[in-house]
Parts: structure tokens; sequence; C-alpha cells
């Protein structure tokens, strides 16, 4: 690592590297990027990851199943609720269970609104590293109103560890309902304001329209999922390809554009916030009646074979592998996190662009930087 | 002249009477300048504060916050906290860094916005030099301020700095020719350059309005490059937080910090009081045309808080885009200057001559 930094200052190229991280406010964590330069021009970008690694897939191994749930939620730490879900909807597969209706169509709205919250945060952040620091507040504004809702709900706010297998921790609270209705309906009125202030402005097109295009071949070429890769044409929304929990019984649109650029990876967030409002409307007055847990044995134990299963977190395909050799104790789990596969892009995206525009290109790649460690 | 109430002319020539009656006038001279240097001085701190407490209340209401309310009422005393902060703070020395220039640096961008301010006329006779080139000289002075924020990033040692610094250079050198030739747009329909005889050419209108189309184009775009020349946002590519951490002063901390941005500020109050003097009829008050009863209430305000007036309303229009806009990218800065700004410019200069030589103007 420091070998290369040596050695491309004394080569004698005209190169100016510059280490952008691990600390440095729009990296939004700690990730690192030498980044060699010509004036302004960004030549080559190298990301240097690990600085956040704690050994997630490692430590699965000697935990059991319910207590990995509790080791999702801080990968992705934006679509905790969704990461407990995926690790739930493998083990209730390889056991075989059914799951009422109540449990999976609160799933799905606690998906959602974890997405509406994690798009909001991209809002926020995104407006901040362009330099519109005033969206930071308005972002973090309506998003409080979700965290509350996560608080009445299950006591978390940001790592809500709702999920268990076999269902829910515990019921939803008697004015969930009411609760969310408010919000969707204040959010409606809200999510205007967020064009008003940041689409519809002149400098912000112009910073972003036609800056890191993504073609649909390579968006598919480097497996890049979620709203990173719809923006450029490539439908992958897992949530219609392979529906899971109560998203086979609604409708909604998958959001796609085709142009690929960081403007549209924008847009495919602000549209997605929309479906996700129309998923929970029509979600939110038919909860059914029911258990909110099925009755599990006190010690899980898969049976002996190998189990995936995917979702679609805020970022894309989160897929969650797991080997059981028969003990309560999971053999390997590998999590395949959306965000260490839509990293891979960002040096050819931001090639020949200005240092300016890599900051927009990997804020609209929207990282999560302990997913991509993990 | 019904302001001459408040006309500060008498006192000052008082002072000065009474102190070359007292002293040989070598040492009058002397006192008299230790005495407007040490106003200006206390002028220009009490506005630094009261400027980063407004932009912090202005911005927290436009980001939907309170702002500061901890430190006396409403939290007025808060900057006077962070600066007592700011003076206790370590000075961290940078290894590899040219200690005289990153010494300097800091110097060189204060003394020009004190130098610049000097010759602002706050009201009728309050002005501590009457240049009979004012405009020429502010604009000249307020330009030296570039070489200590270039000094800056290149004596830190620091890569974030250094492009800081370049991505400064760049911006000011173009946007100075906007702000220069705004002015003199409007230098054209005053025939001088002396700032107080500009005021005074303003006491039938102000030449915002005088000035027909090219005096308020003229306006919008020194708006626009003094904002861009005094590096704040949207055009704060030299700091630019999201991409060079904080740009040519990333190194530099405590009271050296506190100059590079008491200067910030302090340009934009001097770039704001130039707008208000040249556009806004300085400390003349608002009248309309017969109205005797009104423009005679409008007289019995100070015109030292007309002045004030002016200036905060345009720090504030500044404030309200700087919180409002995203900011730009440095070839898309550079394109705005010399492919619109400047084209627009010298059509205007052309049009405003014009305008005066066939006497179109009111």
């Amino acid at each position: 690592m420091e070998e290369h930094l040596k050695n491309s200052v004394t080569d004698g190229q005209e190169e100016y590297v510059l280490n952008i991280g691990p600390q440095h406010p729009s990296t939004h964590g700690v990730l690192r990027l030498v980044a060699s330069l010509r004036g302004e021009i960004v030549t080559n970008i190298e990301p240097h990851i690990g600085y956040i690694h704690r050994g997630i897939e490692k430590m699965c191994e000697s935990l059991t199943y319910p207590q990995i749930i509790h080791l999702t939620d801080r990968m992705d730490y934006l679509s905790a609720h969704i990461n407990n879900e995926a690790v739930c909807l493998n083990v209730e597969k390889a056991l075989e269970i059914d799951i009422p209706d109540r449990i999976k169509v609160i799933r799905t709205i606690m998906a959602e609104l974890t997405r509406i919250q994690s798009h909001q945060l991209f809002w926020a952040t995104f407006g901040m590293d362009l330099g519109g620091l005033t969206c930071f507040f308005y972002g973090l504004r309506d998003r409080e109103k979700v965290l509350d809702i996560f608080e009445e709900t299950c006591g978390g706010r940001m790592i809500v560890s709702y999920n268990c297998p076999g269902g829910l921790m515990h019921d939803i609270h008697p004015g969930f309902q009411k609760r969310v209705k408010e919000f969707i309906e204040y959010f409606r009125k809200t999510l205007p304001e967020y064009d008003q202030l940041l689409t519809g402005n002149v400098i912000f097109r112009e910073r972003t329209m036609g800056i890191g295009k993504l073609t649909l071949g390579e968006a598919i070429a480097h497996g890049i999922t979620g709203p990173t890769a719809r923006a450029s044409g490539f439908s992958c929304d897992v949530r219609k390809k392979e529906p899971y929990s109560a998203y086979d019984r609604i409708k909604f649109n998958e959001v796609l554009f085709t142009e690929g650029d960081t403007y549209h990876r924008y847009l495919v967030r602000m549209d997605e916030m929309r479906q996700s409002m129309d998923i929970i409307e029509q979600l939110i007055d038919n909860i059914p009646e029911g258990p909110y847990a099925v009755k599990m044995k006190p010690i899980i134990r898969l049976p002996e074979g190998e189990y995936y299963q995917r979702v679609e977190t805020a970022r894309g395909e989160l897929g969650v592998y797991i080997i059981s050799d028969g003990n309560k104790n999971p053999y390997r789990v590998k999590f395949r996190s959306p965000n260490f596969v839509n990293l891979s892009v960002l040096n050819m995206l931001s090639k020949g662009f200005k240092i300016a525009d890599l900051i927009a290109i990997s804020g609209s790649l929207d990282l999560i930087i302990p997913d991509i460690d993990r | 002249m019904p302001f001459d109430i408040y006309d500060f002319t008498s006192l000052t020539q008082w002072i000065d009477t009474s102190l070359n009656d007292r002293l040989s006038p070598f040492w009058a001279v002397v006192a008299e300048m230790a005495i407007v240097g040490l106003l200006i001085l206390v002028f220009y701190a009490l506005i630094g504060l009261f400027l980063v407490y407004a932009e912090r209340k202005v911005c927290a209401f436009m980001q939907n916050r309170l702002g500061p309310n901890r430190v006396g009422p409403f939290g007025i005393f808060q900057t006077v906290a962070d600066l007592i902060k700011l003076l206790l703070v370590e000075l961290v020395p940078i290894r590899n860094a040219d200690k005289f220039l990153f010494n300097v640096a800091p110097f060189i961008v204060i003394i020009a916005s004190f130098m610049a301010i000097s010759a602002i006329p706050f009201a009728k006779g309050l002005h501590a030099i009457d240049l009979n080139i004012g405009v020429f000289y502010v604009i000249a002075v307020s330009a030296l301020g570039v070489i200590g924020v270039l000094l800056a990033g290149w004596s830190s040692n620091n890569k974030y700095s250094l492009i800081g610094a370049m991505r400064s250079g760049a911006q000011i050198v173009s946007y100075e020719l906007s702000v220069g030739l705004s002015l003199i747009t409007v230098i054209i329909l005053a025939g001088t350059m002396q700032l107080s005889e500009i005021v005074q050419a303003q006491s039938t209108g102000w030449f915002i309005f005088r000035g027909h189309i090219p005096a308020f184009i003229a306006f919008v775009i020194f708006l626009i490059a003094s904002t861009a020349e005094t590096n704040r946002g949207p055009f704060d590519l030299a700091e630019a937080e999201s991409e060079l951490t904080a740009g040519f002063h990333t190194e530099y901390s405590g009271i050296k910090f506190a100059f590079f941005f008491l200067a910030e500020y302090m340009n934009m109050f001097i770039v704001a009081s130039i707008a208000a003097t040249v556009f806004l009829g300085g400390w003349m008050p608002f009248h309309i045309g017969s109205w005797e009863a009104f423009n005679h209430v409008m007289d019995f305000i100070p015109p030292f808080i007309w002045y004030l007036m002016k200036t905060f309303f345009i720090i504030f229009l500044m404030m309200w885009f700087k919180w409002t806009f995203p900011r730009l990218r440095i070839d898309q800065l550079l394109t705005l200057e010399w492919k619109y700004l400047l084209p627009i410019n010298l059509v205007n200069v052309v049009f405003m001559a014009f305008i005066v030589l066939m006497g179109w103007h009111f």
C-alpha cells in the first residue's frame, strides 16, 4: 500500500497523488481513495478498504442463527431491517416454515420504511457532497420521523433487530398504522421540497448530468445492482424478479432509466421513495390478523446443506449464503454485499473527470463503508 | 440638505482643531491617525463578531435549526466564546512547511481587508480616507488578499491546500475583471471615482434606479462576481469542504485560522459596502419622487443606519444563496466568468456609455 504511494511519486511521472480518506468529509466513513491527478483531472482511483473490517462472516461461524441477525445490522446500517430479513428468510427457507401473512406484511412495511429513510439520508449527504449544506438538514428532518416510528416499534432507531427466525421480536404497537399513515401524508408534502431545493437547481443539474456514465453492459459485467444499476437500465429489482415476503401481492413499478449518469442515479432514488410510499399505502390498511411469530425450537439447527437467499436492500442485492453442517452454528456464512460490488466501478466511472466529479460520483453510488468491509 | 443634522464633518473638524491647538502639527496628525486606526480596528472586530453570529443564525433558520442559543440571550455571545476558544487553541507547528510564508499569509489576507475598509464612507463625513480614486483603490487593495491565500496554500506543504490555493488564484484573477467592469459601468454614470462624490451624486436617486437596465445588470453581475471573489458559496471552491477538507487553510489552527475566517467575513462586508455605496446610494436615505412627508421621515433615520441596513441587506442576499445553492465545479466557474459574465459586462459598459452620452438616464 505504502510502496504504491512511493512509486507513483518517484516514478517521475507528472501525477499528483492525493490521498482521500480514510478521514475525509465525503467518503462517508473510513474509505480511502488514492487518487492520481493531472491538475484537477482524475487519472486513476485506487480504493483501499478494510479500515472497518470486523470479520462479521467469521464471527457468524461461532454464533447461533438468532445471534447472527444482530450482526447483520452492522453491515449496511441504513438497511438494517432488510439485512435482518435476508438472514431470517434464509433460515426459514431452510427449515421449510410457513410464515403467516401478518409477519410478511409487517416485514414489508418496515423494509420499505427502511428504504425511504436510507434514500432520505442519501439525498441529504449527496446534497452535502455537492456543497449544498442545507440539504443535509432537510433530509435528516424527515428521516427523524421514520426513525421515531422504528423506535416506537422495536426500541432501536437505526440498529433495529426487529426480525427473528420465524417472525418478529414482538408485535407492532397499537398506534403503528396511524403513525405510518401520518408519516406518508407528511412526506408526500415534503418530498416536493427536495425537488425544489436540489433536483431543479441549475447548478445541481450542471454538476451531475452526463457525469460518470455507466452503460448497461458495464453494469451487468461488474455485477452492479440496486438503484445504481437501474439508472443504467438494468432491471435487477429482486422484489420483482424473485418476490419475497409480501412483494408478490402488491403493485409497484421498478424505476428504470437508461442514461446511467450521476443525475439519473439520483433520480432513481427519488422515484423509489415515491414507490415505497405507494407500497406502504397498499399494505398499511390490511395487515392481516394472526400471530407475530411462529413457535420455533429453542435451539435452531439447519439441516445439512447450502442455502441462499437474496433480497433488495436500499443499495442493491444482498445475498446471504449459508452452509450448514447440521449444528446450531453455520459452517460458513457469506454475504454478497451490494456496496462492495458497486465500489468496483468507481475507478472506471471517475477516470477523466475532475476531483469534484469524483466526489459526486462516489456520492451517487451511495456507498456504505461497513458493508464493503464487513 | 435635510440630513445635515447627522453630518459628522463638524465633529471631526472640532477634533482636528482642538488637537491642532494643543499639539504641534506633526503630533496632531499622529494622534488623529492613532484615533482613526483604533476606531476602525474596533469597528472591524465588532462587525466581524456580529457577521459570524448573523451567518450562523441566518443559516440556522434556513436549515430548520435554531442556531446558537446558549451563550447569552439568543446566543449573542457565542462568537465571543468562540473567539476566546480560538485564542487558546494550540498553534500546531507544521513540519516541512515554509515557516516564514506560512506565518505571514494570514496577515496579508487580513491587512488587505483592513486597508479596503478604510476607504468606505460610512456616513457623511465619517470616512477614514477619501481618495479621489476611491473605487480603484478598493478594487486594488482587496485583490491583494489572493496573495495571502496563494502563499497559505503553497507554504502549508499539503496537497489539499495547494489545490485549493491554485483554484483560488484562477478564480479571483478571473472574477476581478467582472467586479472591475461592473463598477466601471457605474463610474461612467457617476463621472467620478471618489466614493464620497458617488454617494453625493445619488442624493436625487440611487444609481440602480437612475441607470436603467445597465445599472441593474451591473448590480447583479457585481453581486455574483464579488461573491466569487470573496470565496463564498456557491463559489467556495478554494475551501470546498466536501472535496478538499478545508482547502487552503487546512493546516492552520487557532488564531491564524481565525484570521482567515475573520478576513472572509470582512471581505464579504467590504464588497457589500461597495455594492451599497455604488448602487444603492450608500448612506443616502430612500426617497420616493414627490412624497414630501415620506421623504422627510426617511431623512430622520441616521445615514449610518441607512448604510448598515443596505449593507446587511446585501450580506443577507449573499448568505441566502450560499445556503441554498450547491457548489460549482472549477471549469463551470471559469466558463461562467469568461463566456457569460465578461461579454455581458463589456456590452453593458458600452450600453451604459451610450445612455449617458444620450442623456437618457434620470
